[in-house]
């Protein structure tokens, strides 16, 4: 499977990563060599193998559905790089 | 009362608590030590003030004759772990400024152990790399050189600060995180001892994530010794961490009785690898032969899957990858792109990425992005899991027929100059995880043990991989190990 340019001006897209469009070729040719190494996986018979999904088997804790923490809204602000009236400040998103 | 600094874990302790010493004399020999290590950029962010405070509480504390193994014990913390009120970058610009409002469970743990941070330690960004060459605090240089050639070597990564750190002496010991092999590696490119714990022994609360499944904290020290103190005070049961174990916490140290005798002993033939320097070949069969000479009982076994870790790794990582970094959009905390007139919230997503994120990460989220996209989602994320369950059975099936114990050698070369990779492609780079990635792939317990020098006088180590949660019998075959290979070079100061 070959990656074009415009995949991965796709996949910047989807990833929200802005790459600018003289650094595409370089990028796709990078993507290309990454993914020849993992097409090494098409090798592996793996008919009837269920994917992982945890590590170790174990069961997941579970806890009560309750509050346990919480009024701390400036120390969730603090870090903001725009914060306004306890809230994270973003550019406009609705017309 | 010199080179106080250059004690291990164990050492001081003892010193500690017979009142030889004070955790403020020990404190500050490190912080000397720090000031004078530059070169090095192991720390990048000094904490003298929050050192001394908890050296003070500590001397109270063991003045009271109950203190615990770390107490008073300073150390440097990789950037990886959020430390309240202390700037936790991640070793990337898109944190930059970042000051958690909490502690991370480990580094909570190594305070109410009554241990002392120094500062945060440098690290690949977001814990991404294999020679510390990704960071937004630049380089970590490697204390060990090659004979007379000044030039600067990697310290490996993505733990090369902390790595670089414990070698030089500037702490007595130093947390890492191990992914694909960034606590081993590290601690085998600069002479040191790094252990990777089972998955689930460290909790994750706190730790920037990389790749959840994969993720784990260590300690690296100068010993084995070392490592068992700390990483008794390291792990433990989280509820914040639903993947953290909840099962005892042994005595690992109590575990350190050097006798193996009757131990199977299992050397994986697929670790033979084509391309392995001979001198790592030859350091393996030293190895064998201590192990055997201590009464262990050496098998040759299979992994038959070992080929297919790497790429399995190379889909499964990043996938992760891509999914814990989306949270860095510019809103919440660190960088945020300064936007054109007329630009939007898309374009502020997209900008702020590009400015935040290096090279390397990038390049990761996006295989990672592509990997799991509509249309290929089976093909390489699944695909990989299921080999990623083939390469958990090998290690099984081997444990299952008694064997207690893997030796293989830690990383195929000893440690390469910094830019050397420069002009390589990225899959030459990982290659450098070989020996390393399988562990995380199956969330085994291993320890990098260093072993020998190789022909230029750098350090080479030997890998040991247990039994899940048997953490304590890994540590007395590595403990074992070490007596055997009698390794006590350090490197010559430069810096």
């Amino acid at each position: 499977m070959s990656i074009d340019i415009k995949t991965a001006a796709h996949v910047a897209k989807l990833a929200r990563i802005r790459v600018e469009e003289k650094d595409l070729p370089a990028l796709a040719s990078e993507f290309n060599t990454i993914l020849g190494f993992i097409e090494q996986l098409n090798e592996v018979d793996v008919d009837g193998v269920e994917p992982m999904v945890s590590v170790t088997p174990m069961r997941l804790k579970r806890r009560v559905d309750e509050v346990t923490d919480g009024n701390q809204q400036a120390k969730i602000l603090s870090n903001a790089p725009d914060a306004r009236e306890g809230f994270f400040a973003v550019p406009k998103v609705v017309e | 009362m010199g080179d106080l600094n250059k004690l291990t874990i164990g050492a001081a302790r003892d010193k500690l608590r017979a009142r030889d010493i004070t955790s403020v004399e020990l404190t500050q020999a490190c912080l000397g030590a720090i000031e004078g290590a530059s070169a090095l950029n192991a720390f990048v962010h000094n904490t003298s003030e929050i050192a001394l405070e908890r050296a003070g509480a500590a001397d109270q504390r063991l003045a009271k004759d109950d203190a615990p193994g770390m107490c008073g014990i300073p150390i440097g913390i990789k950037d990886l772990f959020c430390t309240k009120g202390v700037a936790s970058q991640a070793g990337s610009a898109i944190l930059n400024g970042f000051k958690p409002e909490y502690e991370s469970t480990v580094t909570q743990n190594l305070i109410d152990a009554g241990s002392v941070m120094l500062g945060k330690l440098n690290m690949d960004e977001f814990a991404m790399g294999s020679s510390n060459e990704t960071s937004t605090y630049g380089n970590v240089v490697n204390p060990w050189r090659r004979g007379d050639d000044t030039a600067d070597l990697t310290p490996g990564g993505s733990s090369g600060g902390s790595a670089s750190a414990v070698a030089a002496d500037l702490c007595l010991a130093a947390t890492g995180t191990d992914t694909g092999g960034s606590i081993r590696q590290p601690a085998a490119f600069t002479g040191i001892t790094g252990i990777k714990p089972t998955y689930g022994r460290c909790s994750r609360w706190g730790v920037v994530a990389f790749a959840s499944s994969l993720d784990q904290a260590g300690p690296m020290t100068k010993d084995v010794r070392d490592g068992a103190i700390m990483l008794g005070a390291m792990c433990g049961h989280d509820p914040k961490d639903s993947t953290s174990a909840d099962i005892a916490v042994p005595d690992f140290e109590a575990a350190l009785t050097g006798d193996i005798k009757g131990k199977k002993i299992g050397i994986p033939k697929e670790y033979h690898m084509e391309g392995i320097p001979g001198e790592i070949e030859d350091l393996w069969a030293d190895g064998v032969a201590m192990m055997k000479d201590a009464g262990a009982q050496i098998v040759d076994i299979s992994l038959p899957h070992t080929k297919y870790a790497l790429p399995a790794y190379y889909v499964i990582a990043p996938a992760e990858a891509s999914s814990n970094l989306a949270r860095y959009d510019g809103v919440r905390y660190g960088h945020r792109a300064k936007l054109a007139a007329g630009e939007g919230i898309t374009e502020m997503y997209e900008k702020t990425r590009a400015e935040g994120f290096g090279h390397e990460v990038q390049r990761r989220v996006m295989i990672g992005t592509y990997v799991l996209s509509a249309g290929f989602y089976d093909a390489y994320y699944n695909r990989a899991r299921r080999v990623r369950a083939l390469i958990k059975k090998d290690f099984e099936d081997v444990f299952a027929a008694g064997v207690d114990a893997i030796l293989t050698p830690a990383t195929p070369s000893a440690a390469f100059g910094l830019g050397e990779m420069n002009d390589a492609d990225p899959v030459q780079m990982y290659l450098n995880d070989v020996f390393t990635v399988t562990v995380n792939l199956a969330g085994l317990p291993a320890v990098s043990v260093p072993a020998g020098l190789d022909k230029q006088g750098l350090p080479l180590g030997l890998q040991l991989i247990g039994r899940p949660w048997e953490e304590g019998d890994l540590l007395n075959a590595a403990y074992r190990l070490e007596q055997a290979a009698g390794f006590v070079s350090k490197p010559a100061k430069w810096w």
